[in-house]
């Protein structure tokens, strides 16, 4: 068989097992460009929960009890966890970790753009718990059936725990608004920064969204940006009510007919600023995390070197 | 950079695959992978992630170049049909500039 | 998998093989332990046991665990390695949550009604000279060099005392102590490991975390000497003399040193103000902008529930 008809066979393959819903595993044959795609979607994901660490981090040590003290810690750390599961599925495309983070830090991969913006308040914290969280379930969800298997099966892992993490944000809300005029305020206010971000986290409009087409084929993506920023409109319109908070958006309405709800027009040149780099945190996010990799340079180091000599000295006691 | 080049320049600790037994009478499982200096780091590394901290849960944690694997429904010329590695050698991607951001 | 359903989808448990198995198991990192710390446990004041004196002993265990908590909050998104974040907020929770069970216990021997009011009301209304904690815990932050030597010192010291006061005369503190035990083992172990490495690994690490040692080692002295409360609990049974761990310290602090090829510092003791220190409320002056950072959302509301 000649090469060609080879490769053309392993394509087949390959073509075959997305098309009947199975997974590529780590040592299956793949489009370079698959290959390619995969690694940079998996690592920013992966990039998107560490950078997601720090709106969030930032108020543990303010936290006002307790509670909400050891809920915000454990969240945090639970992004760090899914972190390291997102580059764990990565290295098995033949990515490394060291390399990846060097490349966040020099800016040429990216990272969801919703945590570009500044977590201002306390009550921050829980409108990011449900909307923020609430929109990465939306993406993260169909991702659990994603046609790569390492990172559907990461995807499992964090969804389960992402859905508490949205509770205990809206649940935050829910006793906020219930609390003084100032909480009640802060939720608003919070709200009204937080809305249009959040639905920005799906991405551009399909119509310009060049290549939703190939990722969905490959099953990689598996709803449309606008499908899924619909969805996510839909179910938290009525949280909103429930809650007794308005949505900064004069356009938003019920609409019968089509069954769900008209909102109005997403500030697309915002989000290209933010994308571009020129958003509120931007700079300070990569900045935190450039920090912490290079003071732990040396960390490393030890570790590495101290291992180094153990194995050596383990070997002089085996030859001894 | 390439992880051997970054390994060589003590940038990026050893990887290491994680598996897990969460009940006895059931298999270990693998559940995936993380970095550590040595095989101790290893392990308190995997209970923190793979278990948060439960003690109840059985650990193995094996260097990711000791496994010796075969998967023959995992069809990829790359690899030999039997007692090859896991995953693929790691290698520098160049990302084609019209694959798109997140 | 329904996406009309996101969270039933996501919420059926389902076991490491991906099998489904019994019911919602509280996942998060630590269980489900938010809710009121001491709900159901008979919190009455044993005989013969000063309530005051009970309360203000709470408060000093409690503080040491809520100040260093702190601290070790502070490294996040700081830590060396992503795997590091994930221990060191380990270590920052387990801290918190035996802080919130003392502080709670504290407010009910002090007769304060039950409910998050009370460990609330100590963590964010009492001023500085309020506070118990050992000047140990409520340093500034160093390098990592300087958090790995803090947290040799300070889990060892805690260690020795939970291992004992896990035999107390008050139940509550006994049980807590036992929990405790099992957590500080585990940072301790994480801390000398680390130790080990920072001092065998490369001539910068060794400096490094020898800076570190010698950074906290003036404070050591301080853990060693009881309170005029402490004192009188422990000839009850109730709490710990903490000079009577002196010789156990050094021996596990030593064990460890030599292991990592440290030297022990060889630095005097830091002084109080008239005798005063941490556990009279005179604190360093780190300790100002700490509680300002840990107070200034709660005192801004001060009528607000979270």
């Amino acid at each position: 068989m000649t090469a060609t008809a080879a490769e053309a066979g392993l394509a087949g393959q390959f073509e075959r097992t997305i098309a009947r819903d199975a997974r590529i595993e780590p040592r299956d044959w793949m489009p370079e460009k698959f290959r390619a795609t995969m690694i940079r979607q998996i690592a920013q994901h992966a990039h998107s929960e560490i950078i997601g660490m720090q709106p969030e981090g930032n108020w543990i040590t303010r936290a006002p009890s307790l509670r909400r003290k050891a809920i915000l810690l454990a969240k945090v750390q639970d992004e760090a966890g899914h972190g390291l599961y997102l580059y764990s599925a990565c290295e098995t495309l033949g990515a490394d970790r060291g390399d990846l983070t060097e490349r966040l830090i020099s800016g040429r991969q990216k990272y969801s753009s919703i945590f570009n913006y500044p977590a201002l308040t306390f009550a921050d914290v829980g409108v990011i718990g449900w909307l923020v969280d609430g929109a990465a379930i939306c993406n993260q969800v169909p991702l659990c059936r994603c046609s790569y298997g390492p990172y559907a099966r990461a995807m499992i892992r964090i969804c389960k725990e992402e859905s508490f993490h949205q509770r205990q944000g809206y649940e935050l809300l829910m006793t906020m608004m219930s609390g003084t005029a100032g909480q009640r305020a802060m939720v608003q206010d919070a709200v009204d920064r937080w809305w249009w971000p959040s639905l920005m986290m799906f991405g551009p409009p399909d119509a310009q969204s060049a290549n939703t087409a190939q990722s969905m084929a490959w099953k990689i993506k598996r709803h449309s940006n606008d499908e899924l920023r619909q969805r996510f409109v839909d179910m938290t319109v009525p949280q909103a009510e429930a809650l007794g908070v308005t949505l900064p958006d004069p356009g938003l309405r019920w609409n019968a007919e089509r069954g769900a709800y008209d909102f109005g027009e997403v500030a697309w040149a915002e989000m290209k600023q933010v994308v571009a780099g020129n958003g509120p945190c931007n700079a300070e996010r990569v900045a935190r995390r450039k920090a912490a990799h290079e003071a732990g340079g040396w960390v490393r180091d030890a570790a590495a070197a101290h291992a180094a000599k153990q194995a050596a000295r383990q070997e002089t006691r085996a030859v001894s | 950079m390439n992880a051997d080049a970054g390994r060589a320049a003590g940038r990026t600790l050893p990887l290491w695959e994680v598996f897990v037994r969460g009940k006895r009478g059931l298999n270990h499982v693998h559940v995936g992978s993380l970095h550590a200096a040595d095989g101790e780091m290893a392990l308190r590394n995997a209970r923190d992630l793979y278990t948060r901290r439960n003690e109840g849960v059985s650990i193995w944690v094996v260097p990711s170049a000791a496994i010796v694997a075969s998967s023959p429904d995992e069809k990829d010329p790359f690899f030999a049909p039997s007692g090859d590695k896991v995953y693929r050698h790691p290698t520098f991607y160049d990302i084609p500039g019209h694959v798109p951001h997140m | 998998m329904s996406f009309d359903h996101a969270y039933q989808a996501i919420t059926e448990d389902t076991g490491a093989g991906g099998e489904p198995t019994g019911p919602l198991d509280g996942h998060w990192a630590f269980g489900n332990g938010f809710a009121d710390p001491l709900a159901g446990i008979d919190t009455t004041v044993p005989d013969g046991v000063d309530a005051a004196d009970l309360a203000l002993y709470c408060l000093m265990l409690g503080d040491d665990a809520l100040i260093m908590s702190h601290r070790v909050q502070q490294w996040c998104t700081r830590a060396p390695e992503l795997e590091d974040e994930v221990a060191l907020a380990n270590i920052a929770l387990d801290l918190l949550g035996q802080a919130r069970l003392l502080l709670a216990r504290a407010a009910a021997a002090a007769g304060t009604a039950p409910g998050p009011g009370g460990e609330d009301g100590y963590a964010f209304f009492r001023a500085e000279h309020e506070f118990r904690n050992v000047r140990l815990a409520e340093l500034a932050r160093g390098d990592f060099g300087e958090l790995i030597a803090r947290l040799v010192v300070f889990s060892t010291w805690r260690l020795a005392v939970l291992r004992q006061l896990t035999a107390s005369r008050d139940p509550v503190l006994a049980a807590v102590a036992a929990k405790g035990v099992k957590e500080v083992t585990y940072h301790r172990d994480y801390a000398a490991q680390w130790l080990v490495r920072l001092g065998d690994g490369t001539a910068f690490s060794r400096r490094r975390a020898q800076a570190g040692l010698a950074s906290i080692w003036p404070y050591v002295a301080e853990l060693f000497i009881p309170a005029d409360a402490e004192r009188r609990l422990a000839g009850i049974g109730v709490a710990v003399h903490p000079a009577g761990l002196r010789d156990e310290f050094d021996g596990a602090v030593g064990q460890v040193l030599a292991a990592a090829a440290l030297a022990i510092p060889d630095l005097a003791p830091r002084a109080g103000v008239a005798g005063r220190t941490g556990r009279d409320g005179v604190h360093t002056e780190a300790m100002g902008y700490l509680l300002a950072e840990l107070q200034s959302v709660a005192r801004a509301h001060p009528d607000a529930r979270w």
